[in-house]
């Protein structure tokens, strides 16, 4: 349990702005990133809309090419992975979406969305037909769904057939971006506890991109939290939550409403007040990028970036507050 | 005793497809305080945002308000049926006496208009001003109102120029410029981030506590109920199926299907083992099951279930569930 399958180091990406001619400035989506994710846990990457939690998803895959950084799977070198090495890493790596509404073709049927990766990567299957359908039945279809048509089912379902078309191609280590942000509670509890219980009988290892606090603590064995393209806090998910560091942590916790009004009435007199928004990550404050909405700011976070550094065991923060200068 | 502001009475609406009837909300029945919050919660087709839009009669075709009534308690002591109202009677009462705010700001807003001129324009409409130069007067105010920074300046913004928590500042600016009676917010937080909706959510019950205005909050989201609400009622498939204070509703959910989703949701500050499911899907509203409409999905099922439609019944004051178990 404790060996990284999966190590980010320093991860940065850049996307150009065009003016008319010439490059103008860049969006620094995520700006070095660096953790490690071990087998068979489940790393929690949170944040709000912005922060570059999903552009780290897709970075690690290479579904967009990272500016700068290494990315390390299974002791491989992912960003100079080419050919039949990175077609292993295809099959390896897997992602599901947040939209169960455009991440399948429309024009395909159940049977054929989820055998044409399998075909691409080659994989011999005796019987397509029962492969399929014990996949189906796996996330709890039926081979009733076989031939049926992505507009046919609801957007829980849809997620399964999503599951089950990566769970065709035997993945270690899935990114899961949002993947039940679009549906109901009890239609999520669902599909959450599916994704535990794989798993459980897989031993597979995700990333769980989400905005949600309570997802995530529901999901995560470790955790992150992103703000304004950097990882500010990475712990154990119940310490972040039971003893959360970085004064944006300590924010983003106080703002989640809890469903529980006798708590909720306590903890409304002891929110956190932040003013404003998160700025933009064109030209991000200098020093700590929370500095300019941060309670407890101190000289030194307006000048200089603040490392990360470990508070107690595991448990790692980059504010001022915590480290020496 | 509180004193009724609305009382809603058998309001049921239907629309009419090329697939069938849906009957989106059937026999809704419930009433609205003075001065309260009053939470509509459900998951999505329940019905709740098809609830809110029938009390002003804002339901477009295919959809048809077929019976019912919407019993309102004027300032003056006198009671109107706002469904009986015909469309230029309703239009005097929606968006001045009762407003609405949306879930979508970049909906709710026109790109071609600055923003103040949409507030402006709410006030003209209804004559609460007496011209256009007063109205944008006004909506500097209205600006500082919502608390977004340099108002002198953000009213002569266009919406893109705004983020997405700021427009909805600005919408809720809009609903409140004539300072309603009642306003209706659908889901007013659910396109918005955690600590934008904190603060927005902050700003509602501020203005809400100086303006004494009545609030019935459409959500989802279990976790902005029991921060906002006072009272609660839990849609399933177009139907109430539980009433009560916010404290009995989430300390004692008698209904199943409340007792259900409260257990589906993953808590941030508990440490869950196993979320609690509702197995199998929500219904279809074109032909929904007899009986109790939860009743496929029960885990308490039981014979009678299935034949007779359970009432709403008062089971401690001011706490009432539609089951058969009671």
């Amino acid at each position: 349990m404790s060996e990284p399958i999966l190590k980010v180091e320093n991860l940065k990406k850049y996307f150009p702005i065009r003016g008319l001619l010439r490059t103008v400035g860049y969006v620094k989506a995520v700006d070095g990133v660096s953790f490690e994710i071990n087998k068979g846990e489940t790393f929690g990457l949170v944040g709000e809309s912005g922060c570059g939690k999903t552009t780290t998803g897709r970075t690690i895959l290479r579904l967009i090419e990272p500016t700068d950084g290494n990315i390390t799977f299974e002791g491989k070198d992912v960003t100079r992975l080419k050919g039949e090495e990175m077609k292993w890493f295809r099959r390896k790596a897997q992602i599901m979406f947040q939209d169960p509404y455009s991440s399948l073709n429309p024009r395909q049927t159940v049977f054929e969305i989820i055998m044409e990766p399998v075909r691409f990567h080659g994989i011999e299957v005796d019987d397509p037909e029962e492969f399929v359908i014990k996949l189906l039945e796996s996330v709890g279809l039926n081979e009733m769904h076989l031939y049926r048509y992505p507009h046919e089912f609801s957007g829980g379902q849809r997620q399964r057939i999503a599951l089950a078309r990566l769970l065709a191609l035997k993945p270690e280590f899935i990114v899961l971006d949002e993947p039940t942000s679009a549906l109901d509670v009890s239609v999520q509890a669902t599909i959450l506890n599916m994704m535990k219980e794989l798993q459980r009988e897989h031993g597979f290892t995700y990333l769980f991109i989400s905005h949600d606090l309570g997802v995530v603590k529901y999901m995560s064995h470790r955790m992150g939290v992103m703000y304004l393209g950097k990882l500010v806090e990475v712990g154990p998910a119940d310490k972040v939550f039971e003893n959360p560091l970085h004064p944006y942590t300590k924010f983003l916790l106080s703002a989640i409403p809890v469903p529980d009004p006798e708590l909720a009435r306590e903890l409304k007199k002891q929110r956190m007040k932040v003013e404003g928004e998160p700025p933009s990550p064109i030209n991000p404050p200098a020093g700590c990028r929370f500095h300019p909405r941060c309670p407890f700011v101190k000289d030194v976070c307006r000048r200089e970036e603040p490392p990360l550094v470990e508070v107690e065991k595991d448990h790692y923060v980059a504010c001022w507050l915590y480290a020496k200068s | 005793m509180p004193e009724p502001i609305l009382e809603v009475r058998d309001l049921t609406v239907h629309f009419y497809t090329y697939a069938g009837i849906v009957k989106a909300i059937e026999k809704v029945s419930f009433d609205v305080y003075k001065g309260e919050t009053f939470a509509l919660v459900g998951e999505t087709g329940c019905g709740k945002s098809v609830t809110s839009r029938a009390l002003t009669q804002l339901i477009e075709s295919p959809g048809r308000i077929v019976g019912g009534k919407v019993i309102y308690h004027r300032d003056d002591g006198s009671t109107v049926d706002l469904l009986r109202l015909k469309e230029e009677e309703i239009r005097e009462i929606r968006g001045k006496e009762i407003a609405y705010i949306f879930q979508d700001p970049h909906a709710s807003l026109d790109p071609l208009y600055t923003v103040g001129y949409q507030i402006a324009e709410a006030m003209v409409v209804h004559g609460t001003v007496k011209d256009w130069k007063e109205g944008f007067k006004r909506a500097v105010d209205i600006l500082r109102r919502v608390l977004i920074p340099d108002p002198e300046s953000r009213v002569k913004n266009y919406p893109h120029e705004l983020s997405g928590g700021m427009k909805q500042r600005v919408v809720i600016g809009i609903g409140v410029s004539n300072n309603p009676r009642i306003l209706i917010a659908d889901e007013p937080t659910t396109a918005l981030d955690v600590t934008v909706q904190a603060q927005i959510l902050d700003l509602m019950n501020k203005l809400k506590e100086e303006y004494k205005t009545t609030v019935i909050l459409i959500t989802h989201n279990m976790g902005v109920v029991a921060e906002m609400a006072d009272r609660v009622a839990v849609m399933y498939a177009g139907k109430i199926v539980e009433i009560g204070s916010v404290d009995q509703i989430f300390k004692n959910p008698l209904h199943p299907y409340t007792q259900g989703l409260l257990k589906a949701v993953p808590n941030p500050l508990a440490r869950i083992e196993k979320l609690e499911t509702i197995p199998g899907t929500v219904p279809n509203l074109i032909t929904p099951p007899s009986g109790c409409r939860f009743h496929p999905r029960c885990p308490r099922v039981m014979g009678i279930c299935k034949e007779e439609v359970p009432k709403l019944k008062e089971m401690e004051p001011g706490h009432f569930v539609a089951c058969h178990l009671y």
